[in-house]
């Protein structure tokens, strides 16, 4: 993974030292809560529902035991014992005190990590695949590039102050798993016609109110090309982008609003005046960048070991989890490992410092010391050789970490809501628990099998409600929590946004309606239908039946797609 | 009017005119014109006046002034709010793209935690907001001694000091 020389561990010292000084002015008086406000956003500082929360960066997801030590002694030291992974593979504490976070950044940058652009109006901490350097469908590893963009992005003097939040991803998969196509810039590392690689822009994508599926403006970028051709994005992005509507400020509505033609156009006039300068990447800086993520020295024998396969035969709750928990790896003989922070019970997404110092210790002993946040609010062991999986099983269950529910029903994403986030119009993690507590049969969740709920506290969409293939959005009618489900949605290579169901329902029927949803799809699946493969077969309609049975003829005159 | 400039606090005579009042007269002296004005204006300026500056926000771009830069002395540049950004750009365009070599002014909410950005973008004076305190200001063109990418200031991109 990428080391930090001096100029990096200079810049987030600085940046501890700087904001220990606006925190330090704000607590005097000096600076206004108006005035501080927009300094504290840009270091991932939040005022919340009962506290602060901070979030802190974890660049493309990936960290080191090191790392995750770090994160759980913050825990412990400042905060209730626990952190909460984010959709955006981000870390995040929800109860520190103001006057402590000085202190926690200074940990942080111990173990080179910051909170740089976590929050504001500025270029949000780059995403990738969380299977990046290990996918046996990947063209090329991703993150040397995230890494790149992030230096240049990191307190860029021209684009701190954007129209709006910014974030961009990059795969260099062939499937994609980093939603690329609902950023604001998404990035495809694709081959062309003479071989090269480069980069497919897509640009405008995003969720929220006003969701959309990116286009790509240019097919084919030069690699040498990438940092001129987003600050020439940027650029036309913060000049024309609105500011007079919040809700209208994401490039997204710049990209609508002037129409995919007109804004590429404006795109590529710029990149014309700034192609050549100074952003022109040359290969010698590549290379070093790509030297930090080589692969670790695997043992070429590992596919070797018979006895993976007799502990799969023989215990039944091992080869339930081998069956869900495993992604394929590029290696013969290794696999990557996803421990579920989806256990029933526990809020999506949270470890207890106690879970991360036993993960970390895990990751030292089985996968070279790494550790991936997902997408879906999971971590992964991306390393692990097939004859340590029995073992890493045991001692993940010692701390409730081996759930076998990846990619099933309890696996799902869910923003904080109304539990700790001041925007939200209505709880996410009751509805997680409530549907834990109704689908706690084992057998029917993988009789189920791969299904994506997704759940947002309110339109902002933290929880990617609109690309779940069961979206539940919390909205609130007369000061009460009703949810509004969508289905449908996904944010991978056949990205599109979920369909709505019908009017938003009860608090308490949230669990009872995705059992008569299931209950469809259990009834008409064909052979090896998901359920987003019936859904899409079938239509909305057989599910709006029977969800709402009393609504007859009136809906299908208005399913006019 | 105490300003920043070139890091240091300094005593300048550029009066910053916001709106024109049709009905009194221009002050006297060096004045920062609104940039519509002075283009309506510009004949009868030009022949009134040996120097000349005039201020512009975000809303109107910086092509419109290119043609009439070697008239200008000073440049001001508007933040009517903290979080409005179009200025940077702005700013970076005049100096990178069109060479301006006169004064680019901050003018507007300045304080003290934009001006390390506002340097980099090519700003050498700076107007802070009336209730703020320039001495204290004065550190935040401190706050970082290294740049990870390029802008208007003669910053290398550090990946080119690191070999
Ligand atoms: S979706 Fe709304 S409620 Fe949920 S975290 Fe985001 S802003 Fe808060």
């Amino acid at each position: 993974m990428y080391k930090y020389d001096n100029y990096d561990q200079t810049i987030v010292d600085e940046r501890v030292a700087q904001f220990r000084d606006q925190t330090a002015r704000f607590l005097a008086g000096q600076l206004s809560e108006e005035e501080f406000r927009p300094l504290r956003l840009m270091n991932g500082l939040y005022i919340q529902r009962y506290a602060p929360m901070l979030r802190v960066a974890i660049p493309y997801g990936l960290l080191s035991s090191q790392q995750l030590r770090m994160l759980a002694h913050i825990s412990r030291k400042y905060d209730k014992h626990y952190a909460h992974f984010s959709t955006r593979q981000n870390v995040q504490f929800n109860w520190p005190a103001l006057e402590t976070v000085p202190d926690i950044l200074a940990d942080l940058a111990r173990v080179e990590m910051h909170a740089i652009q976590t929050s504001g109006n500025d270029i949000r901490n780059t995403t990738s695949d969380q299977f990046a350097g290990i996918a046996v469908d990947e063209l090329e590893d991703p993150r040397p590039y995230c890494e790149i963009i992030r230096q240049w992005s990191t307190f860029h003097p021209e684009f701190s102050f954007l129209p709006r939040k910014f974030k961009i991803a990059v795969t260099g998969a062939v499937h994609d798993r980093a939603a690329v196509k609902v950023h604001d810039i998404g990035l495809f590392l694709v081959k062309n016609d003479a071989g090269e690689i480069g980069f497919n822009v897509v640009v405008g994508g995003g969720l929220g109110r006003t969701p959309f599926i990116g286009p790509s403006i240019r097919p084919f970028l030069e690699k040498q090309h990438l940092l001129s051709y987003l600050e020439a994005i940027l650029r036309v992005y913060n000049r024309f982008g609105r500011r007079d509507n919040i809700y209208r400020a994401r490039i997204k509505i710049l990209v609508n609003d002037l129409g995919k033609e007109e804004f590429t156009r404006q795109v590529e006039a710029e990149w014309n005046h700034i192609k050549d300068s100074v952003l022109k990447l040359d290969q010698q800086e590549i290379e070093r960048m790509k030297s930090f993520f080589t692969a670790p020295d695997y043992d070429q024998n590992a596919a070797e070991d018979n006895s993976f396969e007799a502990a799969e035969k023989s215990n039944k709750a091992f080869a339930t989890w081998v069956k869900r928990n495993l992604f394929v790896h590029k290696i013969a003989g290794y696999k990557a490992v996803i421990i579920s922070l989806k256990a029933p019970g526990i809020a999506p997404g949270d470890a207890t410092d106690e879970q991360m110092d036993h993960i970390a210790d895990l990751a030292d002993h089985y996968s070279y010391g790494e550790i991936v946040v997902t997408h879906d609010q999971n971590l992964v062991l991306p390393n692990v050789k097939q004859a340590d999986l029995f073992d890493l099983w045991q001692k993940l269950s010692a701390k409730h970490l081996a759930t076998a529910n990846i990619g099933l029903l309890t696996d799902m994403i869910c923003c904080p809501g109304l539990d700790f986030c001041s925007l939200a119009n209505a709880g996410s993690i009751p509805i997680a628990n409530q549907i834990n507590e109704k689908f706690d049969d084992i057998d029917y969740l993988h009789d189920i099998g791969d299904i994506k709920i997704k759940m947002s506290g309110c339109m902002n969409a933290c929880g990617h409600h609109h690309v779940g293939h069961i979206g539940i959005l919390g909205v609130s009618k007369k000061g009460e929590e009703f949810y509004q489900l969508t289905l449908g949605g996904s944010s991978e290579n056949d990205a599109c946004l979920g369909e709505r169901l019908g009017p938003a329902v009860a608090k308490k029927e949230v669990a009872n309606v995705i059992a008569r949803l299931l209950d469809v799809y259990v009834e008409q699946r064909q052979e090896e239908e998901r359920f987003l493969d019936t859904f899409r077969r079938i239509g909305i309609k057989p599910f709006k039946d029977r969800v709402y049975p009393k609504q007859p003829v009136k809906e299908e005159a208005c399913a006019n797609h | 009017m105490r300003i920043i400039k070139d890091k240091k606090i300094i005593d300048d005579d550029w009066s910053l005119v916001r709106d024109i009042d049709s009905s009194a007269p221009l002050p006297d002296g060096n004045v920062i014109l609104p940039f519509m004005y002075w283009q309506e204006n510009r004949d009868a300026l030009l022949k009134q006046n040996a120097t000349h500056a005039v201020w512009i926000d975000g809303d109107i771009e910086t092509e419109k002034l290119v043609s009439y830069l070697e008239y200008y002395a000073l440049i001001a540049l508007d933040f009517p709010v903290f979080k409005d950004g179009r200025s940077y750009t702005h700013a970076r365009l005049l100096r990178e793209r069109y060479g301006f070599k006169g004064d680019l002014r901050a003018i507007g909410e300045v304080l003290r935690d934009q001006l390390f950005f506002l340097q980099r973008c090519g700003i050498d004076s700076y107007q802070l907001r009336e209730d703020k305190d320039a001495e204290d200001a004065l550190k935040g063109f401190e706050d970082f001694t290294v740049c990870y990418q390029a802008a208007a200031d003669d910053v290398v991109p550090v990946y080119k000091s690191r070999r």
